[in-house]
């Protein structure tokens, strides 16, 4: 266990947490590619000699997994849903910047069907369900539901399917796309299953309706633990819980009960606590005080949503699902916009972000850090702007900007 | 004997008149009020209003201070009776409850709840026995204090008595909890009828609703539905609904759109903050709660209300918002005119800007704002 925790401080962008937490345990299972650089194959080569009395534990830990991999040039398949509306042009848009970088992934497409799978209750077929739990990682564009009876909604259907529990939303400020904030850099990390959504109602009598509010200790302790580790993996040093708990007692008491259970296991991350109505107010004066907002499922709609609003808006904002067994769903939060569709005019911002995140999930921290790099430099350049952004140019002018920056 | 009376009164008109002309110039003219309003009071409004005071927890009794020297200054009819409670006690005393309903007022600082204590908010325990339905937050533009978002004018009147905050929770088994969030029609229509008369009665244009009826159907439901059939009754303002997520992202970066919004319990309260602290924090925006026979005045949005304790210790707290309330309060005593004087002196404090406490961005101390106000007072 130390030699594998030695190894992984070398590894780039990920620290390991070093308490063997049933997260790490799904993590090291379907770990991905690391960057693994030739001295640090050396090194590992060194080791295995050294302790030649263990060698089969050195080698079956995931740096042996990784190393096998690096030397392979399988592609990581992720699954696509391009969506409705503007989805299929800012999917292609995707597509097209990802070739370019040079990014190990091939995409599994899958639609939305026109008529309601029977398995699924949804428009969503079974396939595509199974796909994306065969490849653990998807990214998906806006699908619009459609309006009727007899099914549930899209996005509820993957929720309760692939059991995504944590909505990650990174929101930081867009050099070069000016709003009222300049200086925004926090992650907000919503439980997403239980609280206030659970969508148990009842009417009492005439004119009396009871709405049930449950958090549970695994839920909480879950989307804690996810918390936490998101801020080691990527270098963040606070991690705030957001609450009421001092008017809804027992109920946020127990969430934060379990943020401060995990806390203690991350004694170089800093937490706080801090109640929701001084949370909005820091916000709106100075969102600079906060990193990482863990909170429960309706607190963390509302400020997720206040938070993109701050940098610009939903068009820009990235998102990432993720669920048991280190499923990731990225997607893009805007809608569907079907009075742009097929006009070549949309954003493709969103999308891209979210597929930036995506690769962060795998580890495949340099490629990310270049097409993020690309489209922060494109907007910021302001020669090549949608409409929204408040420029003139087309999908295509914008996607061959950004692969021009790559 | 006429002549000796002229020669005396003269000088004595002309210090009359010099002194006068010193005061008006002292002001800017823009804040100077002009005689021209008049407000004709009944025989016998003028004898002093009792108003219960709570100077609370933190800062509480530093900005019920400034009030009650602000209102000595000005000679206002009203007096105070104070009693002490602090937000660790369990219940509010009955002596309290009895005053209140005794003077029908009460002006109020923050009162600290202890976090997952097991103690029930006195806040709300007031609310509750007093039935103070309605909490409303007036959330502007100050001229002269700089802000992110120009055009801010936004009322938010807030169901304060159920929805999520009726308490009721209960361990169902361990590591599950549950909360009873419960709306019901005779309170929401009671919350819808009071925002719609308040935005008759103070010539707003658009009344919105926010609500979060996608995903919990029937208990926003119940709350549009009464706000729908109130909107009915008063065609000449405007009524829309909008979905609190998106209304926050609105907020944020359009707040010219809203005027007075009409909430639940909850989402009043996140609103209420977010609107407060993008026109300039909530250090400056006056609100009250009320019911159908008393009211309570505090400073409006709830978030740092009590302060910490290093801006008790160096008495550098806020006391503009309290100062706005206790005016509010005035109105509703109806002594409009004081109210009047009051605002105005504290508007021009604020234009000024040389005596601004740390949260506006400047360094004076509470003591020395009242000073500024008392002396801003015409």
């Amino acid at each position: 266990m130390s030699l594998q925790s030695f190894l992984s401080v070398f590894r780039r962008g990920t620290l390991f947490p070093f308490s063997p937490s049933f997260v790490e345990l799904e993590r090291v299972k379907f770990q991905h590619i690391p960057q693994t650089s030739p001295a640090i194959m050396a090194f590992k080569q060194i080791l295995s000699r050294a302790l030649r009395s263990r060698p089969d534990q050195i080698l079956s830990s995931p740096s042996a997994f990784s190393a096998a991999r690096a030397f392979s040039s399988a592609p990581i398949t992720a699954t696509l849903f391009p969506g409705d509306g503007i989805g299929p042009e800012i999917a292609e848009s995707v597509k097209q910047i990802f070739r370019e970088a040079e990014v190990p992934i091939e995409w599994e497409e899958h639609y939305v069907g026109t008529e309601i799978d029977p398995r699924t209750q949804s428009f969503l077929t079974w396939e595509s369900l199974e796909s994306v739990r065969r490849n653990r990682v998807g990214l998906k564009g806006p699908m619009a539901t459609p309006i009727g009876k007899g099914h549930r909604s899209l996005n509820l259907t993957l929720r309760k399917e692939l059991n995504l529990y944590a909505n990650v939303r990174p929101c930081y400020s867009l050099p070069g796309y000016k709003t009222r904030y300049d200086d925004v850099n926090l992650v907000t990390i919503r439980e997403n299953t239980e609280g206030e959504y659970s969508g148990l109602e009842h009417q009492v009598v005439r004119g009396v309706v009871e709405s049930l509010k449950i958090i549970t200790r695994q839920a909480s302790l879950r989307v804690a633990e996810y918390a936490f580790h998101y801020a080691k993996a990527h270098g963040r040093e606070r991690v705030s819980a957001i609450h009421k708990a001092n008017i809804m007692q027992k109920t946020d008491g127990l969430f934060l009960k379990c943020c401060r259970e995990v806390a203690e296991k991350y004694p170089e991350i800093t937490y706080e606590e801090v109640v929701i109505d001084n949370c909005c107010m820091m916000l709106v004066k100075n969102p600079a005080l906060f990193d990482v907002l863990v909170m429960p499922n309706l607190y963390g709609d509302i400020i997720s949503d206040l938070c993109a609003g701050l940098i610009g808006g939903l068009g820009l904002t990235p998102s990432c699902n993720i669920g048991e067994g280190g499923i990731a769903l990225a997607e893009a939060v805007h809608g569907s916009a079907p009075d742009i569709a097929g006009k070549n005019l949309a954003n493709p911002t969103a999308l891209l972000l979210s597929g930036v995140s995506m690769l962060r999930h795998l580890e495949l921290h340099d490629k990310a850090d270049r097409i993020q790099k690309a489209v922060l430099e494109t907007i910021a350049e302001g020669k090549y702007r949608t409409a929204d952004l408040g420029g003139s140019s087309t999908t295509s002018d914008f996607t061959r900007a950004i692969c021009d920056h790559l | 004997m006429l002549e000796q009376m002229a020669k005396r009164s003269v000088p004595l008109l002309k210090q009359l008149l010099s002194s006068s002309a010193a005061a008006s110039s002292s002001c800017s003219s823009r804040f100077t009020s002009h005689r021209s309003v008049t407000y004709m009071p009944r025989p016998g409004d003028g004898s002093p209003r009792a108003v219960t005071l709570i100077p609370g927890d933190g800062i509480g009794p530093l900005v019920t201070g400034a009030v009650e020297q602000v209102m000595e200054a000005m000679h206002a009819p009203v007096y105070f009776e104070r009693y002490d409670v602090h937000g660790d006690m369990p219940k509010v005393p009955q002596e309290v409850i009895d005053s209140i309903k005794k003077n029908k007022v009460c002006l109020k600082g923050g009162l600290a709840t202890p976090m997952g204590g097991g103690v029930s908010s006195l806040n709300v325990q007031l609310r509750k026995q007093l039935d103070l339905y309605a909490s409303l937050v007036n959330c502007f533009n100050l001229p002269g204090l700089p802000t992110r978002h120009e055009n801010v004018d936004i009322v938010v009147i807030r169901e304060n008595t159920e929805g999520e905050y009726a308490g009721l929770e209960h361990e169902v088994v361990p590591g599950v909890v549950e909360s009873l969030k419960v709306i019901t029609k005779f309170c929401s229509e009671r919350i819808a009828k009071y925002a719609f008369e308040y935005a008759y009665l103070n010539n707003r244009r658009k009344v919105t609703a926010v609500h979060k009826a996608n995903i919990m159907k029937l208990a926003d439901g119940l709350f549009l539905e009464s706000c729908r059939e109130v909107a009915t009754k008063y065609p000449g303002i405007k009524y829309n609904e909008i979905i609190v997520d998106n209304c926050c992202m609105q907020l944020v970066s359009k707040p010219e759109q809203f005027d007075v919004m009409v909430t639940p319990n909850l989402y009043g309260n996140l609103v209420a903050n977010t609107a407060a602290g993008i026109a300039g924090g909530t250090g400056v925006m006056p609100g009250g709660n009320v019911g159908a026979d008393h009211a309570v005045f505090e400073q409006g949005a709830s978030a740092g209300n009590v302060g910490n304790e290093k801006v008790t210790e160096q008495k550098k707290a806020n006391p503009v918002a309290l100062l706005l309330s206790s005016a509010m309060m005035l109105r509703h005593l109806q002594f409009p005119s004081f109210a009047d004087r009051l605002e105005t002196a504290v508007k021009h404090v604020i234009f000024e800007g040389k005596h601004r406490t740390k949260d506006l961005g400047g360094n004076s101390t509470t003591q020395e704002v009242v000073d500024a106000v008392i002396a801003a007072l015409d």
